[in-house]
């Protein structure tokens, strides 16, 4: 079963970490993500750049409309993902339990949904 | 290595998987101290057997080797986070300093620790039904909530906050001494009769989409039978098995109640009655017999007999006053009430199930006047009876009782 960890956090709280403290969260990100992989739990993970960084496309009357920024304006925004595989929802919430950048806000972890791939094509 | 080779390990280690891992995850929770490490043990475990089983071969005792690479991986892990978290430090001591022992006897306390632990007294009703489900049975999360239709995040929440409970409130990984033991092995067998009757009660639902949940309490109740053989453990296995030998005659294939006079007895499983019966007469050994024992021996009695009325009704009625003895509720002296109307004619029967209800007792348990209705209706006094059915009928909250008592109604006519 796959597990989508969703990262959020309030920028203001990365852009007050020192260099130092910044560097040292990257390294655990990055170390952590290589304990997964060897436990064979990674499927993806991805930091995100700042949300001012984000356009969000909607369609209205038909036609797309663009606007730049986040989708919905709140103080803690989408920060990162990490999809993993585990056994139940209890291991899932135990290896999210375990990211570092949790220091940094909070991290929502949901099963994915499989969509069959043979009843899109019949539908 | 060839591909049929390398299939057959892979299958090993998937057998392996089924047979052995919770054995595994008890000694490690002992050798490591801590549910969470050691389930990331096991699973690190078994990720290393796919890897090396295919290239070293088959260790000769798998479960030794697994329990150890898991420990070695647990200690590996620890080290590499105590360089954030200084306070892994003693978790690394108490890995480092366990002593793994190949101990048979010891090996399979492990899985009594793991039992009393997910059972301790300390932690709520519910969250013990939840953690001996994941951790002694390994079901995941989500096969425990489509069991007790909860949702997902709901049981996962519970399950992690057992386990910090038992962190943090210390609870010790043991088999309690002997004069804790029958006492906590109550807590036990509780938890075990709950997992079967949330299974074996729960006819309606969407039943065909859950995992046997009666059956787990079976097979629960026969290892804990298996790691201690004592009588009121053979008289709830018994008794389990007893009550589930009639399901398939328990309802209609429309999903109807069936009475347990009227079931097709041909429907009845005998190879459970047999196991069962077998069980009844060592449980009933203990002086005086416990509250398992005797209920099986009542259920052995029914099993037993052809129909209901060739049921020998003098025993069950002994049954039910040494259960008053043992257990006293009211529910027990309702049931002894519907064996004494079936020993003693209908009327004797009213009077005992009317004592209960004058003092005031089961008024609003949709059973008592049910069965009230019925003896009233085998006196001929319909007006009692429709009384007695309405009355049970606006108790009612299951669908199929409803269903019968709203039938029941019909037939007495206007």
């Amino acid at each position: 079963m796959k597990y989508l960890c969703s990262v959020f956090f309030d920028e203001k709280n990365l852009e007050a970490l020192s260099q130092q403290e910044y560097e040292r969260l990257n390294e655990e990100s990055l170390a952590y993500d290589d304990v997964l992989r060897k436990a064979g739990h990674f499927v993806a993970a991805q930091a995100l750049q700042p949300v001012q960084a984000a356009t969000t496309l909607r369609l209205r009357a038909g036609k797309v409309s663009i606007t730049d920024g986040p989708f919905a304006e709140t103080t803690e925004q989408i920060g990162g993902f990490l999809l993993i595989e585990a056994r139940d929802l209890n291991e899932a919430i135990q290896l999210a339990s375990r990211m570092p950048v949790l220091r940094l806000g909070g991290v929502e972890v949901r099963p994915i949904k499989e969509i069959p791939r043979g009843a899109v094509q019949n539908s | 290595m060839s591909d049929d080779a390398l299939q057959h390990i892979r299958d090993t280690v998937e057998s392996v998987y089924h047979t052995d891992s919770r054995r595994v995850l008890a000694t490690l929770i002992r050798l490591l101290g801590d549910f969470d490490l050691a389930e990331e043990a096991l699973h690190d475990a078994f990720t290393a057997a796919v890897e090396r089983w295919p290239r070293d071969g088959l260790p000769t005792n798998p479960r030794a080797w697994l329990v150890s690479t898991g420990r070695f991986k647990a200690i590996d892990n620890l080290r590499r986070r105590a360089r954030f978290d200084a306070a892994l430090v003693e978790l690394i001591h108490q890995a480092e300093s366990a002593i793994s022992s190949q101990d048979e006897q010891e090996l399979e306390d492990d899985r009594l620790r793991l039992i009393f632990t997910c059972c301790h007294p300390a932690l709520a009703s519910d969250a013990q039904l939840a953690l001996t489900l994941r951790e002694v049975c390994g079901l995941t999360t989500e096969e425990i909530a489509r069991a007790f239709l909860a949702t997902a995040p709901t049981i996962a929440k519970r399950i992690v906050r057992a386990k910090a409970k038992i962190r943090d409130a210390r609870i010790p990984y043991e088999v309690p001494s002997l004069s804790d033991l029958p006492q906590r092995l109550d807590a036990v067998l509780q938890v075990i009769y709950l997992v079967f009757t949330e299974g074996y009660s729960a006819s309606s639902g969407p039943a065909l989409t859950r995992p046997d949940v009666s059956g787990e309490a079976i097979r629960l109740g026969r290892l804990l039978l298996g790691l201690l053989p004592e009588p009121e453990v053979m008289g709830l296995l018994a008794l389990m098995l007893l009550h589930e030998s009639r399901r398939a005659a328990r309802s209609t294939p429309e999903g109807e109640l069936v009475l347990l006079s009227d079931q097709n007895r041909s429907l009845w499983n005998r190879d459970q009655i047999a196991e069962g019966v077998a069980l009844v007469r060592p449980a009933l050994s203990s002086h005086p017999p416990g509250l398992y024992a005797l209920q099986a021996a009542i259920a052995a009695v029914h099993a037993e007999a052809p129909d209901a009325a060739a049921t020998d009704w003098i025993q069950i009625v002994g049954l039910y006053d040494a259960l008053t003895q043992v257990a006293p509720s009211p529910v027990v002296e309702l049931n002894r009430g519907v064996a004494v109307a079936m020993r003693d004619g209908p009327s004797a029967g009213l009077a005992v199930i009317d004592g209960i209800l004058q003092r005031g007792d089961l008024a609003d348990y949709h059973l008592a006047h049910s069965a009230r209705a019925d003896l009233c209706r085998r006196l001929g006094k319909f007006a009692e009876a429709r009384a007695s059915y309405e009355r049970a009928l606006s108790l009612a909250r299951q669908e199929p009782a409803r269903r019968f008592l709203e039938q029941r109604i019909r037939e007495l006519g206007a």
